[in-house]
C-alpha cells in the first residue's frame, strides 16, 4: 500500500521565540528550522510499515515556500520513496492545507495518510482531523501504536484519561502523538542519495485549489511576565512560606 | 441566533470544563445552548439543564454518540451549526478530535484554544509554546471555537432549568468503531480541575519513586501530574503529562518536583497561582518560574515535606 506523510517546516522547538518590536507577527528571522517533531514521527511510522512489509511506497508532502523542500529532503533521507511540495508563499491556515492535501490524496489514492497531531509553532491540532473529514474518511488521533489487519487499522489513541482503542476502515488518517515510535537520525550516505530522489513541484492552481483566508492575525504579544520568586533553605521555610504566606496549603 | 457548547461528559458526569466553556460563551452575549452527545446520558443532560443562562439543552442519546467518535459526532454537531453562529468546545481531546472535522465540513477555519473572547470575532490564543500570544479575527460567518478552559472561571452549576430537546437522529458514519478503553481510575481530582497539582520529572528515577509524591498528594488533596521525560520513560501513564502537547493546568498550587522546566513543560503550568519547585540543581530553568524554590535532593525533601504538612 501507498502512504502519504504530511512535513512541516516549524521554528525548531529549542528556539524560544519572541513577538517582532512592532507587534505585528513573530520574529523568525535566523532562527534554527525544522522538521516539526510529531512529523518526525510520522515519517518514522511509515518506514517501519515499509520495512515490516506492509507499505510499498512512501511519499512526503509539504507545503510552502521553496525552502520546505529542506524538510522533504529530510524525509526521503529518512527513507521516503518520494517527495512533492506544494509551493506557496503564504501561512496557511489548517483548513487550506487540508484542502491542498486532500487533492494530493485525489491523485495519489494512499492507503492511509500519516500526519502530526500538531505542528508546534501554531499548536492547532487541526490538519489530519480537517483532511479526514474532507475526504470522508476515519481517523486516528493522538496514535500511540498502530496495527494494520487487512482491510482496516486499529489505533491505540492518548486520550484524556488514558488509552482508547479503535477500528478504522482504510483508507484513514492517523495523527501522530509522542509515544508512536522513537524517530531515527538520517545518516550520510542516506542524506547523499536522498538528493537524487524524485521531488515533484505543484501550485495550488496546477492542484486546482482556490486559496481562501479564513483569520486574519491582528498582531502578537509577549504573554504576561511571570517573576522568578524566591529560593528557600528548607523544607520548615516552604511550609511555613505555603502556609502563612501563600496561604495555599 | 445563538452559540452552541458541546459539554463534556463521561456519560455519567457532566465535566467542569462544560461550565468553563460556557462561561467563555457568555462574551458572545446571544443565547446559549448545550449538546449532550452520548448514550445513557440523561444524568448529564439533567445537570446541564441547571447551569444558568443556558437557554436550551439537546440531548442525543445512541450507541453511535457512546465513545465520543470524531467521524459520528462531528455530523450531529454539524446538524445543529445551522442555527447557531458559534460552536463552543472545551479543548479535551474529544473536541480536539471531533471539532476540526465540523469546521472543515462546514468549510470554516476553527479557532484552537482561545484563552479571549470578543463579541466582534476577536480571539486570543496562544502558539509557540505559550511564547506567544496571538490576536486573530475569523472573517468566517460561524465561529468554530476550542477554549483552553483555565482561562476561564467556572460559571455556577445550579439555579437554572433549561428545557431539554431530544435529538432523535442517529449519524453512524460506519467508519470507524469502539474496541476498547483502558481508563485509569483514581480517587484523586481531575489534573486539569484540581486546586493543587503535584507533580514528577525524570528526576524521580523510576515509577515505584512515584509514591513518594502520592503520599503528599493524599493530604493536600491535590492531582497528581508528570513531565513528558516521565511518561516516555514509562514511570507513569499518559494521561499525566503537563505541558505544550499534554494537559494545560492552572492550579492555585503547582508542586513540580525533579522537573527541569523546558518550555514545552512550562506551557502547561505557568499560569499557575503559585509555583513550587524542588530541584538539586540550583540553575534550573524551572526557578525562573517558581515563587518558592528548593534547591534539593528530592529523595531527602519529600519525606520531610510529607511529615510536615
Ligand atoms: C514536540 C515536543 C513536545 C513536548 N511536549 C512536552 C509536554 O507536553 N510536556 C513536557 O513536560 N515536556 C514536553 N516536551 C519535552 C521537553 O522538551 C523536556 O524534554 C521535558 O519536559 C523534560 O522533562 P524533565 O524536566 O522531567 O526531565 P529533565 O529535563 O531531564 O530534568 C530532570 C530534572 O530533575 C532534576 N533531578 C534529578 N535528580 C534529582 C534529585 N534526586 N532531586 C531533585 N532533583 C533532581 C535534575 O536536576 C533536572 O533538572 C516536548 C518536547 C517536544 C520536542
Ligand atoms: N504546511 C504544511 N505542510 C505539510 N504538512 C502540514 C503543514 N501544516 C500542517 N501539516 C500537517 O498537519 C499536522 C498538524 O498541524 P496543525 O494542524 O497545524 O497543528 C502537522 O504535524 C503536519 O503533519
Amino acid at each position: 500500500m501507498k502512504v502519504l506523510v504530511a512535513v512541516k517546516r516549524v521554528v525548531d522547538y529549542n528556539v524560544k521565540v519572541r513577538p517582532k518590536s512592532d507587534g505585528s507577527d513573530v520574529d523568525i528571522n535566523n532562527v534554527k528550522m525544522s522538521i516539526n517533531p510529531f512529523c518526525e514521527i510520522a515519517v518514522e511510522e511509515a518506514i517501519r510499515l515499509k520495512e515490516a512489509g506492509i507499505a510499498e511506497e512512501i511519499i512526503a508532502v509539504s507545503i510552502g515556500g521553496a525552502q520546505v523542500q529542506e524538510q522533504i529532503r529530510t524525509a526521503l533521507a529518512l527513507g521516503a520513496d518520494r517527495g512533492i511540495h506544494v509551493q506557496t508563499e503564504d501561512s496557511l491556515e489548517p483548513l487550506e492545507i487540508a484542502r491542498l492535501l486532500k487533492s494530493i490524496l485525489d491523485k495519489e489514492e494512499p492507503t492511509l495518510v500519516i500526519t502530526g497531531k500538531q505542528s508546534i509553532d501554531g499548536d492547532h491540532n487541526q490538519t489530519g482531523q480537517m483532511l479526514a473529514a474532507l475526504a470522508g474518511i476515519p481517523q486516528g488521533t493522538f496514535a500511540s501504536e498502530i496495527t494494520i489487519e487487512r482491510d482496516h487499522i486499529s489505533v491505540i489513541r492518548e486520550v484524556d484519561g488514558g488509552l482508547q482503542t479503535v477500528k478504522l476502515s482504510l483508507p484513514a488518517v492517523v495523527t501522530t502523538d509522542l509515544r508512536l515510535n522513537e524517530p531515527r537520525y538520517a545518516s550520510l550516505p542516506n542524506i547523499m542519495k536522498a538528493k537524487k530522489k524524485p521531488l515533484d513541484v505543484f501550485t495550488p492552481e496546477e492542484l486546482g485549489v482556490e486559496l481562501s483566508n479564513h483569520i486574519d492575525l491582528v498582531g502578537v504579544e509577549p504573554p504576561p511576565d511571570r517573576q522568578a520568586g524566591i529560593k528557600v533553605d528548607d523544607v520548615d521555610a516552604l511550609v511555613d512560606k505555603l502556609r502563612n504566606e501563600a496561604k495555599v496549603i | 441566533m445563538s452559540t452552541l457548547v458541546i459539554a463534556e461528559h463521561d456519560n455519567r458526569e457532566l465535566k467542569p470544563a462544560t461550565l468553563n466553556t460556557v462561561e467563555a460563551a457568555k462574551a458572545l452575549g446571544s443565547d446559549i445552548n448545550l449538546l449532550v452527545a452520548g448514550k445513557d446520558c440523561a444524568g448529564v443532560a439533567t445537570a446541564a439543564a441547571s447551569i444558568p443562562d443556558v437557554s436550551k439543552v439537546y440531548i442525543a442519546d445512541n450507541e453511535a454518540y457512546e465513545h465520543q467518535l470524531a467521524e459520528n459526532v462531528s455530523l450531529l454537531i454539524l446538524d445543529l451549526a445551522q442555527q447557531h453562529d458559534a460552536i463552543l468546545a472545551p479543548a479535551t481531546v474529544n473536541n480536539k478530535n471531533s471539532m476540526p472535522r465540523v469546521a472543515a465540513l462546514l468549510g470554516v477555519s476553527q479557532i484552537s484554544d482561545v484563552i479571549s473572547i470578543k463579541a466582534d470575532g476577536i480571539f486570543k490564543r496562544p502558539i509557540y509554546a505559550g511564547n506567544v500570544i496571538a490576536t486573530v479575527k475569523s472573517n468566517d460567518p460561524k465561529w468554530i471555537v476550542t477554549v483552553r478552559t483555565t482561562a476561564f472561571d467556572a460559571c455556577s452549576a445550579e439555579g437554572g432549568s433549561a428545557p431539554i430537546e431530544n435529538l432523535e437522529v442517529i449519524h453512524d458514519a460506519k467508519l470507524s468503531s469502539f474496541v476498547k478503553e483502558e481508563v485509569a481510575v483514581s480517587d484523586r481530582p481531575e489534573l486539569t480541575a484540581a486546586e493543587i497539582v503535584i507533580s514528577g520529572g525524570r528526576g524521580m528515577q523510576n515509577g515505584d519513586n512515584f509514591k513518594l509524591l502520592e503520599g503528599i498528594a493524599d493530604k493536600l488533596g491535590a492531582a497528581m501530574g508528570a513531565s513528558r521525560a516521565a511518561v516516555d520513560a514509562g514511570f507513569v501513564p499518559n494521561d499525566m503529562q503537563v505541558g505544550q502537547t499534554g494537559k494545560i493546568v492552572a492550579p492555585d498550587l503547582y508542586i513540580a518536583v525533579g522537573i527541569s522546566g523546558a518550555i514545552q513543560h512550562l506551557a502547561g503550568m505557568k499560569d499557575s497561582k503559585v509555583i513550587v519547585a524542588i530541584n538539586k540543581d540550583e540553575d534550573a530553568p524551572i526557578f525562573q518560574v517558581a515563587d518558592y524554590g528548593l534547591v534539593a535532593d528530592l529523595f531527602e525533601a519529600l519525606p520531610e515535606f510529607e511529615a510536615k504538612i
